[in-house]
This record gives C-alpha cells, sequence and structure tokens, in this order.
C-alpha cells in the first residue's frame, strides 16, 4: 500500500493508480512510487498493470478461441465448441445486421472486440481488494487490474478502429472522394470551410466518444466498487455493503456485456459508413 | 489518467490480436459452422427421403396384403365350390348306385315271385289230379287231360 497511514482518501487514491514504468526525471528508466513521479515521467511511460492483464486477456481469448477452432469439426460439437461457435455465430450475425459491405476483417475484428473487451471488463468483478493487496504482500506496490478502466487502453483500441476508418474511408472513395465528403457537405460548396469543420468534429468525435463511454462506465463501475469496499472498515458497515456489493456486481454484469457489445457494434457502424460511397448517404 | 505509451501499447496489442483471430480463429470455425449447417441440412433432406420411401414401401406392404388376402379368398371359394361339387357328384353316384341296387333286387324278386308261383301251379295241378282220382275212384290219365289242367293252372 501507499506510504502514510491508511485513509479513504489514500484507499481510493492508491485503488487508481496504475503500475507506471517510465523514464524518471534524471533521466533513469524505473517504476514510479509516487504522483509526482508518475506526473514526471509524461508521455514516455508505460502502465505495466493495464499492459500485463490487457494482453494476457488477450492471450487467454486467442487461446480459447485457437483451441476451440483446432478441434473444430464438422460432427458432434464438444461443449467448448458449442460456446465458442454459439459466440462465433452471435457476432456474425450482428455483423450481418450492421454492416453491409465485403470486409473479411469485420467479422473477425468484431468477435475480437467483443470478446476481448468482456474479458477485459469481468475483471471489474474480481474483490476490489483481492489482487491489489497480493500484488503489495508480493511487493508490487500498484495494481489495477481492469484494464478498460484506464483510458490509455480504450483510447488505445478507439483510435486503432479510427484509423481503420480513415484507411477505409480513403480505400473506398480515393483521397479526394473522402475530402469531397468532409467538405461538400451537408452544406453548398461554397460553405466548405463549416462543411468541413462540422463534419470533422463528427468524424473525430466518433473514436473520442467509442472510448470515452467504455472507459467512463467500467471507472465508474470501478470506482462504485472501491466505495462499496470502504464500508468493510468496520462490522456495522461491512454487512450492508456486502450486500451492496452483491447488488452492484449483478447490475455490472449487464454492464460489462453490453459495454462490450456496444463497443463492437459501433465499430462495425462506423467502418461501415466509412464503407459507404457519398451517394448512399 | 495519464495518456502515455500505454496506448500505443494497446494499440499494437490490438492490430495483433485482430490478426491472429482473423487468421487462425474465424476461419476455422466458420468453416465448421457452415460444413456442419450443409451436414445438417443434407441429413434432413435425408431423412424427408428416407420418410417418403418408407410410407411408399408401407403403402406397397398393405396393397400386397390386400391382394394376398383377396387371393386367399379366392383360392378357399374354388376349394368351398369344388368341395359342394365333389359332395354333389358322390350324392349323385351314391343315388344312382342306389337306385340300381334297389332295381336289380325288385327284378330278383319278382324273379322269385314268379318262380314260386310256378311251383305253386305245378303243385296245384298235382293236388287236382290227385283229388279227381279220389273222386272218380279212377286213375286219370294225365295225357288226356293235360289239355284241361293247363286251363286251370293258367287261372292261377
Amino acid at each position: 500500500m501507499a506510504a502514510g497511514p491508511l485513509t479513504s482518501e489514500s484507499y481510493i487514491k492508491h485503488h487508481l493508480t496504475n503500475l507506471t514504468w517510465g523514464r524518471h526525471s534524471d533521466g533513469t528508466w524505473g517504476f514510479a512510487t509516487t504522483d509526482e513521479q508518475v506526473a514526471e515521467m509524461g508521455f514516455l511511460a508505460i502502465h505495466v498493470d493495464s499492459m500485463l492483464w490487457s494482453i494476457g486477456l488477450g492471450i487467454v481469448f486467442l487461446s480459447i478461441f485457437t483451441l476451440a477452432a483446432r478441434r473444430a469439426t464438422t460432427g458432434v460439437p464438444s461443449m467448448l465448441q458449442n460456446a465458442v461457435e454459439a459466440m462465433v455465430s452471435f457476432v456474425d450475425e450482428t455483423i450481418r445486421s450492421t454492416f453491409n459491405h465485403k470486409n473479411a476483417m469485420i467479422a473477425p475484428m468484431a468477435l475480437t472486440v467483443f470478446v476481448w473487451i468482456f474479458l477485459m471488463n469481468l475483471m471489474d468483478l474480481v474483490p476490489v481488494d483481492w489482487i491489489p493487496h497480493l500484488a503489495t504482500v508480493l511487493g508490487v506496490p500498484y495494481m489495477k487490474i481492469v484494464p478498460t478502466t484506464d483510458p490509455n487502453i480504450t483510447m488505445g483500441m478507439a483510435f486503432s478502429v479510427f484509423a481503420l476508418i480513415l484507411i477505409y474511408s480513403i480505400k473506398q472513395k480515393g483521397v479526394g472522394g473522402f475530402f469531397g465528403e468532409l467538405a461538400f457537405h451537408p452544406f453548398p460548396k461554397y460553405l466548405f470551410p463549416f462543411n468541413l469543420f462540422l463534419e470533422g468534429v463528427t468524424l473525430v468525435a466518433k473514436p473520442i466518444s467509442l472510448g470515452l463511454r467504455l472507459f467512463g462506465n467500467l471507472y465508474a463501475g470501478e470506482m462504485i466498487f472501491i466505495l462499496i469496499a470502504l464500508m468493510y472498515g468496520s462490522l456495522a458497515t461491512a454487512l450492508v455493503g456486502g450486500v451492496l456489493q452483491w447488488i452492484w456486481a449483478v447490475f455490472h454484469v449487464l454492464i460489462i456485456t453490453l459495454q462490450a457489445f456496444i463497443f463492437m457494434v459501433l465499430t462495425a457502424v462506423y467502418l461501415s459508413q466509412a464503407h459507404d460511397l457519398a451517394e448512399d448517404h | 489518467m495519464n495518456i502515455n505509451l500505454t496506448i500505443l501499447g494497446q494499440s499494437i496489442a490490438f492490430a495483433f490480436f485482430v490478426w491472429f483471430c482473423m487468421k487462425f480463429i474465424w476461419p476455422p470455425i466458420m468453416g465448421a459452422l457452415r460444413a456442419r449447417q450443409h451436414a445438417i441440412g443434407l441429413g434432413l433432406q435425408q431423412a424427408e427421403e428416407a420418410e417418403r420411401k418408407l410410407q411408399a414401401a408401407n403403402a406397397e406392404a398393405d396393397k400386397i396384403l390386400v391382394e394376398a388376402k383377396e387371393s386367399a379368398r379366392e383360392i378357399i371359394e374354388q376349394a368351398d365350390s369344388r368341395a359342394g361339387q365333389i359332395i354333389e357328384q358322390a350324392k349323385g353316384q351314391a343315388v344312382a348306385e342306389g337306385e340300381q341296387i334297389k332295381e336289380a333286387a325288385q327284378a330278383e324278386i319278382e324273379r322269385e315271385v314268379s318262380r314260386a308261383r310256378e311251383g305253386l301251379r305245378e303243385q296245384l295241378s298235382d293236388l287236382v289230379m290227385a283229388g279227381a282220382e279220389k273222386v272218380l275212384g279212377a286213375s286219370v290219365d294225365r295225357k288226356q287231360h293235360a289239355g284241361a289242367l293247363k286251363d286251370l293252372t293258367a287261372q292261377l
């Protein structure tokens, strides 16, 4: 735990701090142990906990699905294959109804986005103290286990989607066509600065809202779990806290699934729009 | 909440995971799904066909059964009528034979009757002769009265 007496404030702060590795002000690289050090590091730092959990959960996803894919038979499917196939066909149907163009990458990407984000969100249901406390015992000062409560993670994915939007827009419409879509719409051509401003805002709002929506929902959910966990300070409030945590966890099951689903569907919708030619709208 | 290199790391991880999923996960699973869909479709179709064949076979079996019953009935009818014929024939034969036997017996009786009658006639003529000799007290020449005796016996 952080140095100093344990207060509610320090407890919350501790739970919201990532394990950061980066360049100290004196030029050496290492883990930050205080907020000041984190602030000094600026952009040249990396959230080790977010990255490890994110990549680890991604590998869990790939392992399970690869195993199922390797053993895929056309005969009677195993339980694992059943579960994986249910997920795959669910994603396939969703993509078919939201994405109306031919692109072999969209459906696998949607599956990755959905399952991966779901797994990352799922970490929110692990009681907030278990793993950070274990990490502290092992000598690791900070450990945030829900990668989607780190804006770097959600925005990293959102901007990857944004890059794909730009790539496919240019690929489908050409540079001129894409520029035309931004500049000569919705007002007549001579007002193109306004158009460019409006459409530019619309375009940039897509990835930002995509990433911040996921981050905001999960951050708020995590925050509530932490606030409930504060009630375990005394026996009288602990019982209430237990009940509240259970209720919030049940509700959160819905949120984490829904947020993963929304991210997947919006990704497909944005990329579908990127494929639409100007005449389509 | 600092934006830092993590965002790049996550982008790289994202790209890699999507690529991996697209390359090694999606195609085999979709392939298996499509193949199974196809197999199930084929199976259903075959089951339908088998059902149709079964119905046809059942109908055929019913038809054969009905035909067999029909021919059995015909055979029994034929046998019945043949038996009737044989019985009638036998009856006829028996009646005819009985008739013959009766006729033969009748003839025999008649022959016996006439023979007895002849005997009686002979005896009567003897008796008449004996009676006449007693009445006349002399012998009567049979040859002289042969004509009269013949008349008498003929009257019997």
